[in-house]
């Protein structure tokens, strides 16, 4: 089971890769954003290019019980396009910034897609009937001439090849004057937040043309500005509670019911910083790309550029752990800082049971750490690895003078390849990887 | 602590903190980045992560501009110091105003009308 196991007792296979594998790829192609829905039957990817694909989990094989089944494609649409806003002189990206599913409430799927702007909510519902036998139109669609109808036929409804059909049922627009970093639906599922890099709105998803601001951390001077939200999200169980994160490495915890702006936090979170060894690079590596809720709800967990902290919401003078990923770049931080990879936004995500957290890494690295037993493993994304459930090697990388065999040498990372976006099915062992413009999906092999 | 104490500063404490000073260069890799990073660019303002960083994050996408950005760029070009430090990373990297679009010039950005190949 996967509480019990550590990370190292795992053993990651290769299922599947989705995307072209030619070296040239289209900007539009890169992956923005992957997230399963609440079950894991679906997993969703988002790119630059304002594309959706949805991949659906396939009954196991019978024939074969030691594979869980694959991901297929289900569904895939045009969420966003590019926009330009002529009054501010403004390049709008089509980029989904973050897909977040609804829990699922009938038979057909929503979730909400963002760009920079503007946020959407998809309705994904299946059609396999269709009715047959109508009075006034032939089969074909043409109208019949009512005075020949000599009799009434009931219509009946017939089977058909199964259609998945994708259509916005809300467009939550106008209400960001900056980029939209963050979307997060709430536990209370009638109710979501959107945050961009000074204000959050809160908005219902019934209602598009009104939409309260919670936070607003605009200053009266922007020659005043110091720091910016990156990014935000619901509590998973309490519905008055929500937590963002900023460029200078703290997180607020919010309680909506004290206010309706919250301006003011309920918890602050802030890791003491030993003031000697500030450099012009601490509070661009502090800056938290990501802050994600454990599913309990009883802990936090933020990724900033070289660590992965997770906090205890009961205390905020500092996290109750901290997870390196790749300490070995702090020595090539005015490189990384001269290409601009210091600013690269890695995500991170919890496993079903909380035991367990990934991130993402250059060279098409992503790290796994085991929170019981502190363990750690670093797995790599590469066509050279995918063969049909092939065991992942462990990757090292060597930081000091002699490499060992298999390792690999700081200087020959390729930054180019970065991990940005990773997923953790809910319940299962089975993770998704985006890598640039393909999808990795492995699984833990079922002995 | 009485200010005396702090107010006088013996050679043999100054020449202890420079010590201190090295060592920290020399243990700490990242003053020695940043040391490397002043050294190439010698204009690089003292708050690094500060206005201008995020300045320049809020204004991306900004494509065109005003008559006011306009006067501002041209302006610009007459002292000669300031094109160069601009160009420099200290969050002024991108000009606005340095010339006047026109419909021909916009690159005109369509969505995409080609299916994704992870559906392929």
């Amino acid at each position: 089971m996967a509480g019990v196991a550590g990370v190292n007792d795992f053993q990651w296979c290769f299922s599947q890769v989705k995307g072209a594998i030619d070296e040239d790829v289209a900007e539009a192609d890169i992956i923005s954003t992957v997230e399963f829905n609440h079950s894991g039957e679906l997993l969703a990817t988002g790119d630059k290019g304002g594309r959706v694909v949805i991949f659906q989990h396939e009954q196991e094989c019978k024939n074969r019980p030691n594979l869980r089944g694959e991901y297929n494609v289900y569904s895939t649409f045009q969420s966003h396009e590019p926009e330009f806003d002529y009054l501010k002189s403004l390049e709008i990206e089509e980029k989904i910034n973050k897909i977040r599913w609804l829990p699922q409430q009938n038979s057909a799927h929503f979730l909400l897609s963002t760009n920079d702007k503007t946020i959407k909510l998809w309705k994904i519902g299946e059609r396999d009937k269709r009715a047959e036998g109508y009075n006034l139109k032939d089969e074909d669609g043409r109208l019949r001439d009512p005075f020949r109808i000599t009799s009434l036929r009931v219509p009946v409804l017939m089977p058909m090849d199964l259609m998945v059909e994708a259509s916005p049922r809300r467009v939550f627009a106008n209400a960001h004057t900056y980029h939209i970093n963050s979307i997060s639906v709430n536990s209370d599922h009638q109710t979501y937040l959107s945050a961009d890099d000074l204000r959050i709105n809160l908005w219902h998803l019934e209602i598009t043309d009104r939409s309260f601001n919670i936070v607003d951390i605009k200053p009266a001077n922007m020659e005043e500005l110091t720091e910016v939200i990156t990014a935000a999200e619901c509590h998973p169980n309490q519905c008055n509670v929500f937590v963002y994160s900023s460029s200078k490495g703290t997180i607020r915890l919010c309680d909506m019911r004290t206010a309706a702006l919250c301006d003011s936090h309920t918890k602050f979170f802030e890791e003491p910083e030993d003031p000697s060894s500030r450099s012009f690079f601490s509070e661009i590596i502090s800056s938290i790309s990501d802050v994600k809720f454990s599913h309990s709800g009883r802990y936090m967990m933020t990724r900033d550029y070289l660590s992965v902290k997770v906090w205890d919401l009961n205390m905020e003078n500092r996290p109750v752990e901290t997870y390196q990923v790749h300490e070995y770049l702090r020595s090539k931080l005015c490189s990384l800082y001269e290409n601009d990879c210091i600013f690269d936004k890695f995500e991170c995500c919890w496993n079903g049971s909380d035991s367990a957290i990934m991130t993402g890494s250059y060279n098409n690295f992503f790290r796994m750490f085991d929170r019981n037993t502190r363990k750690d493993i670093t797995l790599e994304a590469s066509r050279e690895s995918s063969k049909p459930r092939a065991t992942l090697k462990p990757r090292k990388v060597s930081t000091g003078g002699k490499r060992k065999k298999d390792e690999i040498s700081v200087d020959s990372l390729d930054f180019n390849k970065k991990i940005l976006h990773t997923a953790w099915h809910p319940k299962e062992n089975v993770i998704a990887v985006a890598a640039t413009n393909n999808l990795y999906i492995f699984q833990d092999k079922i002995n | 602590m009485s200010e005396e104490i702090e107010g006088t500063k013996t050679t043999e404490e100054t020449v202890v903190n420079d010590q201190n000073e090295m060592d920290d260069k020399v243990t700490s890799p990242e003053k020695v980045e940043e040391a490397k990073l002043k050294a190439r660019y010698p204009n690089l303002g003292h708050k690094p992560g500060g206005s201008d960083l995020l300045r320049k994050r809020l204004t991306k996408g900004q494509k065109y501009f005003d008559s006011g950005d306009y006067n501002m760029a041209k302006a610009k070009v007459k002292n000669k110091q300031l094109p160069a430090a601009a160009s420099e990373k200290s969050g002024g990297g991108e000009i606005t105003g340095d010339h006047i679009p026109t419909p021909q010039d916009l690159p005109q950005r369509k969505p995409s009308l080609v299916a994704s190949k992870l559906a392929g």
